[in-house]
């Protein structure tokens, strides 16, 4: 298996098995989070507070260190059913939302105490036995996923369910979805599969079906986790172009060795220059 | 551009949870190398008073460093867990040994400063012997240690962060030197300051430059450093590194022009990285500068400008 297509192979696992994602399909979503419910409940995560946010039926306001699972509710005027046919309805798109598993991971390649690492099933995942809390990998997640929590100060995210996959069992968010909005598999079958769906929905004149995170070209290589959306991503509240910020990494340490030299020059200079 | 649409406003990446003790932080590593620097000058040079400045500065602002980064953490008493690793794509764990390096040279350095209180004789001639060479390496790690925490900030996904990458190290290395000679110019025999006041005019120009691009060259990006409690303290900033190298450059003679311009250097320097943070903080808060710049970056390459909410028909027509 190539390094581009296993990102644990590229970490170093000498045989990995598959790579294994998650696929949702926001089509079907039915907003019932059941997702939610079940990663807490597998997890031991705690409550994220019991508040009412005033964003639709959207009272977790999205990921966090104590919700790995969070389904966004968009409410919009839907389109005129015909030509003639008048305002459109009311339509509400939802979308669970969850860590995205990086193929080229920011959260990971920031943690400077290999706290984070990449799993045999090239999955990203924190060791909380290591996590100092430093907080780097939070600002560093392109997606706005991982999240330091309140009173223990250490960084939580999704490990798609880390423990179960290791013996064959799948994710609880997946199991306990009953649309199969939530698919899990070895990730390229999912991709497959998410093409199919994608192409008959068009086919059914849901034109605005669209595929998000299932390039391996775009700017983090690709997601272990990816989406189906039917609207743009912004309006899930998802980065429409996001980057691994490590990307560029090269180049700022060679500026960052510039400015050191000029700062040095400056100096010596400054004491040969005159004698005074 | 800048119509956008997002999910009730919510950012979309995540504001660093940083507490003031980075932003300090900032400050206190950038005068600890400054310091370095200019001990190991003037210990080259002859200058024992700008000397023992530099060199108890630089241990006082590392022990400030190390308070502030340990408090920040959200287990400080797994802070050697830092210490398990070495990862070059982490600016944190680079910082951590470029501390772990400078440290306890600067350290060494700062406690020969006893050495003309110690008897006669080899005792004291091995004090300055150890003394020199470990404020020579404390020196040759400072230039690392006062630009990597550009590349910190730098390597996140915050928006005015990331895209000042190409500035933000040499805003911190002329800050670095600015409060570093601000230090000397407060607290140095006036006679020995001369190095310190031409450092002084380098570091400003350095930070002067730096910041004026980046609260004008990344477009929307510039505008959190513009706006609000950032834009005052840059502006600020700026006001006060004007000053501080005005002073300096005429208050040569004067002690009291003197202690007052390195204050307003030192206050600038403060002001500059605090700033910087801020700045960040609040880019990633909006996530307007999220989404505009990667929304322009994608027209430009698809050339499908975004579709508006209602072309996205419920069910197909024809089946209606
Ligand atoms: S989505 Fe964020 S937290 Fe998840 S793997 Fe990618 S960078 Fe890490
Ligand atoms: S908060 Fe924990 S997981 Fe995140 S970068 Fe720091 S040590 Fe790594």
């Amino acid at each position: 298996m190539d390094n581009a297509a296993s990102p644990a192979a590229a970490s170093g696992y000498a045989d990995p098995p598959r790579r294994m994602g998650f696929f949702t399909d926001t089509s079907v979503c039915i907003g019932c989070k059941a997702c939610e419910v079940a990663c807490k409940e597998w997890n031991g995560v705690p409550d994220d507070g019991f508040n009412l946010l005033g964003m639709s039926y959207d009272n977790t306001g999205g990921l966090s260190a104590n919700s790995w699972r969070a389904v966004a509710f968009i409410e919009q005027p839907a389109p005129p059913k015909a030509p003639d046919g008048g305002a459109g309805d009311l339509r509400w798109l939802m979308m669970s939302n969850v860590c995205k598993h990086c193929t080229h991971a920011a959260c990971l390649d920031v943690c400077p105490t290999g706290a984070l690492f990449r799993t045999e099933f090239s999955t990203v995942v924190v060791q909380e036995d290591i996590c100092n809390g430093c907080g780097y990998c939070i600002p560093a997640c392109p997606y706005g996923v991982i999240d330091q929590r309140e009173g223990d100060g250490r960084a939580w995210k999704c490990t798609m369910c880390y423990d179960r996959i290791g013996d064959g069992l799948t994710p609880a968010c997946a199991k306990a979805c009953p649309t199969q909005s939530i698919q899990y598999g070895p990730l390229d079958e999912l991709r497959g599969r998410a093409e199919q769906r994608q192409a008959k929905l068009h086919e059914a004149g849901e034109t605005s079906a669209r595929l998000y995170g299932n390039d391996p070209g775009d700017g983090v290589g690709g997601d272990g986790a990816f989406f189906l959306l039917l609207d743009e991503p912004e309006v899930y509240g998802l980065p429409p172009d996001p980057v691994v910020t490590t990307r560029d990494l090269p180049k700022m340490w060679r500026t960052a060795g510039l400015a050191a030299l000029t700062m040095a020059a400056a100096v010596v200079a400054a004491f040969v220059g005159r004698s005074r | 551009m800048t119509d956008f649409r997002s999910y009730y406003g919510r950012p979309v990446v995540r504001p660093a949870v940083w507490r003031k003790d980075i932003a300090g932080y900032l400050f206190t590593g950038g005068l600890a190398a400054g310091s370095a620097l200019l001990a190991a000058g003037a210990d080259l040079t002859g200058r024992p008073g700008l000397r023992r400045v530099g060199r108890l500065t630089a241990l006082g602002a590392l022990g400030a460093s190390t308070y502030f980064l340990v408090n920040d953490l959200g287990r400080p008493a797994r802070f050697h867990h830092m210490l398990r690793v070495a990862k070059p794509t982490s600016p944190m764990s680079v910082g951590t040994w470029i501390l772990a390096a400078f440290g306890p040279a600067a350290g060494l350095a700062a406690v020969s400063e006893i050495a003309p209180r110690l008897p006669g004789g080899p005792a004291r001639t091995a004090a300055t012997a150890a003394g020199r060479a470990a404020g020579l390496a404390a020196a040759a790690v400072a230039p690392a240690l006062a630009t990597y925490t550009g590349v910190l900030l730098a390597d996140t996904a915050t928006p005015s962060w990331h895209e000042a990458y190409p500035e933000l190290p040499f805003v911190f290395a002329g800050s670095a030197l600015a409060a570093g000679a601000g230090m000397a110019l407060v607290a140095a025999p006036l006679a020995e300051t001369g190095p310190a006041r031409r450092v002084a005019v380098a570091g400003a120009a350095l930070e002067l430059y730096g910041s004026h691009r980046v609260e004008n060259e990344l477009g929307l990006l510039s505008e959190p450093y513009k706006q609000g409690r950032p834009g005052r303290l840059l502006r600020a900033g700026r006001a006060l590194t004007a000053a501080g190298v005005v002073g300096a450059l005429l208050g040569r003679r004067s002690k009291v022009m003197s202690v007052l311009s390195g204050a307003a250097l030192l206050a600038a320097s403060v002001a500059t990285r605090f700033g910087i943070f801020e700045g960040g903080i609040a880019s990633a808060a909006d996530p307007r500068y999220t989404v505009v710049p990667q929304r322009e970056r994608l027209d430009r390459i698809t050339r499908t400008p975004s579709t508006p909410v209602t072309a996205a028909p419920e069910r197909a027509p024809a089946q209606d």
